[in-house]
């Protein structure tokens, strides 16, 4: 009877009619978008052009992704990454990067040459603020709308595992409203613009003494923005990241995270396990943490003392073109096809850099390895955005509490062996343990205390 | 002093974690491994993968080359013809003669074949090494149809890498339910069931009888006990595997029977030569274990076991409670102590699935003690060390229902299924009812109360 109800022909790996129409839709949508650079469309037009350009791509973007993870049973849906032109570095992925990256740089140096997109975007922005759209609104429209479209294909393709679902439904949430909509909602209301989910030292320009004024004269509301950064970064970040790791906010709450986890997923196995990347990795992300605390310091002592505000102001405009534009924007998000997703948050956050020595040194967090199951198989290690060889210690039977890593689970979810488990139990329970072959489990569990020491204790049955 | 180095042949998991236990050990032995297969160390539980696109072929490779070099562990690749024992040597392909201090026979298992008509056509083939990969890359480029012979783990994990690129599977099963030899029935209904959704055509109770060659020398169908004619143009053969170790069978005064014969340290009947992992088989099977232990954990045990031996602190083999792991497509499977098809002599079952949800979980335990002494999860993590413990200590089923979810190792926000598991045992058993224990409490206030004492 199920053989009726089953054909035997297994799904087809190559695109099908539902994904080619998807891709369809979104391909004219996006080349809508492409045209209004160039002020194709008459004035009286564009304005529906444009709700009909927002309907096909986020339609044809979502029929595709749907179409896509639906041809076969929820589970790990990696076929044919190591294959595919574009998530394997080929000349699709190559041809995406470039022209990510263009648009950064072209957005960030020469936002004239993106007028006629920007007006295009003005039905949108009229909608939400009442004003027509600037450069910024356009460029987080858009990376508000990646997130949606492909964050809803994400909870299709990992629809197996609950952790997945939820988390990428907050970090969709969170990239809707905290960073787009309310801050947005706030302008409209002539309010200054205050995104909730950054604080410094991601969002510096918090912190900076014209903002400071900025938010004085704002009265009340300004207080409120400006207590909440200090709350935030204070006392929120420490308590929540030794409760639950650096990933309430790398992988639950930041946009940028957002974004890798969303739009970037099919090249988060892209990341440089090398050792070599690691050690760079630890000097590049220190070595901007010391960047901002001293260009912030900088900044408000020569404001407070009137001292050589010109090289105080030219430390800021460096950290800004610097950090801000070129390792965030351009290579941070440009060369997702080429150097993975989380290149930004691994090598460049200094957000990260402080939710990373907290989690390292004084957190609940870290990563459970299941006794001696692992096969070293190194699905884990290729699935990590962060470049972390997670194998290298499953395979020891050890735990993982690594300061780069963003607890997104996503090696959890692709170990076909069930290794991985992201915990936070208390830290008298995280004694570093080695599953050790050779010992039999009495003399284990004697010496190294495991939780199922205490687990299995006699006890007068009820 | 020259010593003359410890010589490892084979680079699967029991030679690579041999050599790096050895390493451990003894900081100044030379050690060599030689491998036919490659030069590095792979993990071969992860040829799936590599066909499938996962990961290229390299994310396979466990420990990179600088590793090897840090830890001075010399590697060859090339075959290895024959043991001079009086010499203390090898002889490789190219009839180089290599002394050895110690020789440790690591050489893993080759797909059985049992002499099917055809088999050695070129497109029918086992799955077992990077040969192996190789080759069936190179037919799936042009098949649309393969048979796969024998259902077993292996057997899975090859429909699962055919349907991948869009290839129809027919399998071939002996047994009425799926890897009934080891699966109970319900477990095995369940991955049947699911093998079909993958859109898998299994067939069960039909045996390969014939492979036949079309004109392009190539297979091109083969022939059924049923008598059924199947086109394709793969044949899988992935009815199990035996020890790799046919080119020592002339080898003088080592003696061999289906692998080669050790005791429980590993020895065989050569002086000096040891041998570990799928290869080797005990004369004597520890109780209630097989004679030859073919996954990989157990290469992996047998190794470290072997090394402190040679390190000089003798240390007789006892790896603890059996265990395993697998996966079907994408149901997840894993046991803990030992569980046959049916409940042994004196055993009983207490069984809880959702067919649905593709979840189970099966306890055997004794009827006399009410001690557990096996486990099988399917859907559901259970963690290692605790089950080993509970099976260990002979700990009641009462009990153990009662703690389950300390066993619990599955993510964060996964459905909690422990209730329902209560729920349908205090059905079976009204006289023996079973509470739960409260949950573990890992919470800030938990932490809070503790401290102050007001709870335990
Ligand atoms: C596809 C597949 C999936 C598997 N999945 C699992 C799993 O999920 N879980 C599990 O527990 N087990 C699994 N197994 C079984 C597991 O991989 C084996 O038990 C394990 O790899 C055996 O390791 P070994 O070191 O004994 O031998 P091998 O890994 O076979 O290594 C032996 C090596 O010696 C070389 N060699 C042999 N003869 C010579 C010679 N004369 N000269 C030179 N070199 C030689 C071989 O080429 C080979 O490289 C799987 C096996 C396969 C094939
Ligand atoms: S180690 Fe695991 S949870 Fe951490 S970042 Fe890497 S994949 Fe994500
Ligand atoms: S994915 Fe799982 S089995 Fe594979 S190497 Fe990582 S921990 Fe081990």
């Amino acid at each position: 009877m199920i053989r009726e109800s089953h054909s035997i022909v297994p799904p087809d790996p190559q695109l099908d009619k539902v994904q080619r129409l998807g891709l369809f839709a979104l391909g004219i949508g996006l080349a809508m978008l492409f045209g209004s650079l160039f002020k194709f469309f008459s004035p009286q037009l564009t304005e529906s052009l444009f709700w009909v350009m927002l309907l096909l791509v986020m339609a044809g973007g979502l029929v595709y992704g749907l179409r896509t993870h639906l041809k076969r049973p929820a589970g790990i849906q990696n076929n044919n990454i190591t294959r595919s032109s574009i998530s394997a570095r080929g000349a699709l992925g190559w041809t995406v990067g470039i022209i990510i990256t263009t648009f950064y740089v072209v957005y960030y140096w020469w936002p004239e040459h993106i007028e006629g997109m920007v007006r295009f975007f003005d039905p949108l922005s009229q909608l939400i603020r009442s004003k027509p759209a600037d450069q910024w609104f356009t460029y987080g429209a858009f990376y508000t709308i990646g997130v949606l479209v492909m964050g809803t294909k994400a909870i299709v393709k990992y629809r197996h595992s609950r952790y997945q679902i939820i988390r990428t439904c907050s970090i969709i949430l969170s990239q809707l409203f905290l960073a787009f909509l309310i801050p947005y909602w706030m302008e409209a209301f002539n309010k200054p613009y205050f995104a909730p989910n950054y604080f410094w030292p991601l969002e510096y320009k918090v912190m900076m003494p014209d903002k400071f004024e900025n938010l004085k004269e704002a009265g009340t509301v300004g207080q409120f923005i400006f207590g909440w950064a200090v709350v935030m970064i204070l006392l929120v970040t420490p308590i929540l990241t030794y409760f639950y790791g650096k990933r309430w906010y790398c992988s639950w709450v930041c946009g940028c995270g957002g974004l890798a986890n969303t739009a970037g997923d099919s090249w988060r196995q892209l990341s440089d396990k090398s050792l070599k990347a690691w050690n760079f990795e630890r000097i590049s992300i220190y070595t901007v943490l010391v960047f901002v605390i001293v260009m912030t310091v900088a900044v408000w002592v020569t404001t407070a003392f009137h001292l050589i505000p010109e090289t105080s102001a030219q430390l800021r405009k460096v950290y800004g073109f610097l950090v801000g534009s070129v390792m965030a924007g351009v290579v941070g998000t440009g060369f997702y096809p080429i150097l993975g997703t989380r290149t930004w948050c691994r090598f460049g956050c200094p957000m990260a850099a402080v939710l990373g020595i907290i989690q390292r040194f004084k957190s609940r967090f870290r990563i459970t390895t299941n006794g001696a199951q692992c096969i070293s198989c190194g699905n884990c290690s290729k699935y990590c955005e962060m470049g972390i060889d997670v194998r290298w210690y499953a395979q020891r039977g050890q735990d993982i509490a690594r300061a780069s890593c963003v607890g997104c689970g996503m090696c959890s979810a692709v170990c076909p062996r069930g290794v991985l488990n992201l915990e936070n139990g208390p830290v008298d329970q995280r004694e570093e343990y080695t599953f050790d072959l050779l010992e039999d489990f009495k003399s284990r569990h004697k010496e190294k205390g495991v939780q199922a020491a205490s687990a299995g204790k006699p006890k007068a049955k009820g | 002093m020259a010593t003359q180095p410890i010589i490892i042949i084979g680079n699967g998991v029991a030679g690579a974690t041999a050599a790096r236990e050895i390493r451990k050990r003894m900081s100044e032995v030379p050690i060599l491994m030689i491998s036919g297969e490659t030069e590095l160390h792979y993990s071969r539980t992860a040829l799936m993968y590599v066909f499938m696109g996962h990961m290229n072929f390299e994310d396979t490779e466990a420990y990179s080359r600088d590793f090897w070099r840090k830890n001075r562990i010399e590697l060859k690749q090339a075959w290895v013809t024959s043991i001079r024992g009086e010499d203390k040597a090898i002889e490789l392909e190219n009839g180089e003669v290599l002394e050895y201090s110690e020789l440790i026979l690591a050489t893993g298992s080759i797909p059985n074949k049992f002499g099917w008509p055809g088999q050695d056509l070129p497109g029918a083939q086992g799955l077992y090494s990077k040969q192996d990969l190789e080759e069936v890359e190179e037919s799936a480029k042009t098949a649309k149809h393969a048979v796969l012979v024998g259902g077993g783990l292996i057997g899975v994990e090859m429909a699962e890498m055919l349907i991948s690129r869009g290839i129809g599977v027919t399998f071939l099963v002996r047994e009425k339910n799926f890897w009934g030899s080891v699966l109970p029935f319900e477990e095995s209904r369940m991955v049947g069931k699911h093998i079909l959704e993958h859109h898998i055509d299994l067939r069960y109770e039909d045996e390969l009888v014939e492979i036949v060659a079309g004109d392009n020398g190539r297979v091109a169908k083969v022939l059924t006990k049923k008598g059924k004619e199947i086109p394709c143009e793969i044949v899988g053969l992935t009815a199990g595997v035996r020890p790799n170790i046919d080119w020592l069978r002339d080898t003088e005064g080592l003696e061999l029977g289906r692998g080669i014969k050790v005791d429980h340290y590993f020895r065989t009947s050569m002086p000096n030569v040891w041998s570990i992992g799928d290869c080797a088989e005990f004369t004597e099977p520890l109780p209630g274990r097989r004679p030859i232990e073919q996954v990989w954990y157990t290469g992996k045990m047998q190794a470290t076991f072997l090394a402190e031996t040679l390190s000089g602190n003798e240390r007789e083999y006892s790896p603890g409670i059996w265990w395993n792991s697998a996966k079907f497509f994408d149901i997840e499977y894993q046991t803990y102590g030992v569980v046959m098809p049916k409940p042994k002599e004196g055993e009983e079952v207490f069984f809880w699935e959702d067919q649905e949800r593709k979840l189970s979980f099966r306890v055997h335990f004794e009827t006399a003690s009410r001690a557990v002494t096996g486990v099988n999860v399917f859907g559901l993590r259970h963690r290692h060390q605790v089950w080993e413990h509970w099976i260990s200590e002979k700990t009641p089923v009462t009990e153990v229902l009662e703690r389950l979810p300390e066993a619990n190792f599955d993510p964060e926000f996964f459905r909690q299924v422990e209730p329902e598991i209560l729920e349908k045992w205090n059905t079976q058993h009204p006289d023996q009812q079973v509470k739960a224990a409260p949950a573990a409490k890992k919470g800030l206030f938990s932490q809070l109360l503790k401290t102050l004492n007001i709870t335990s």
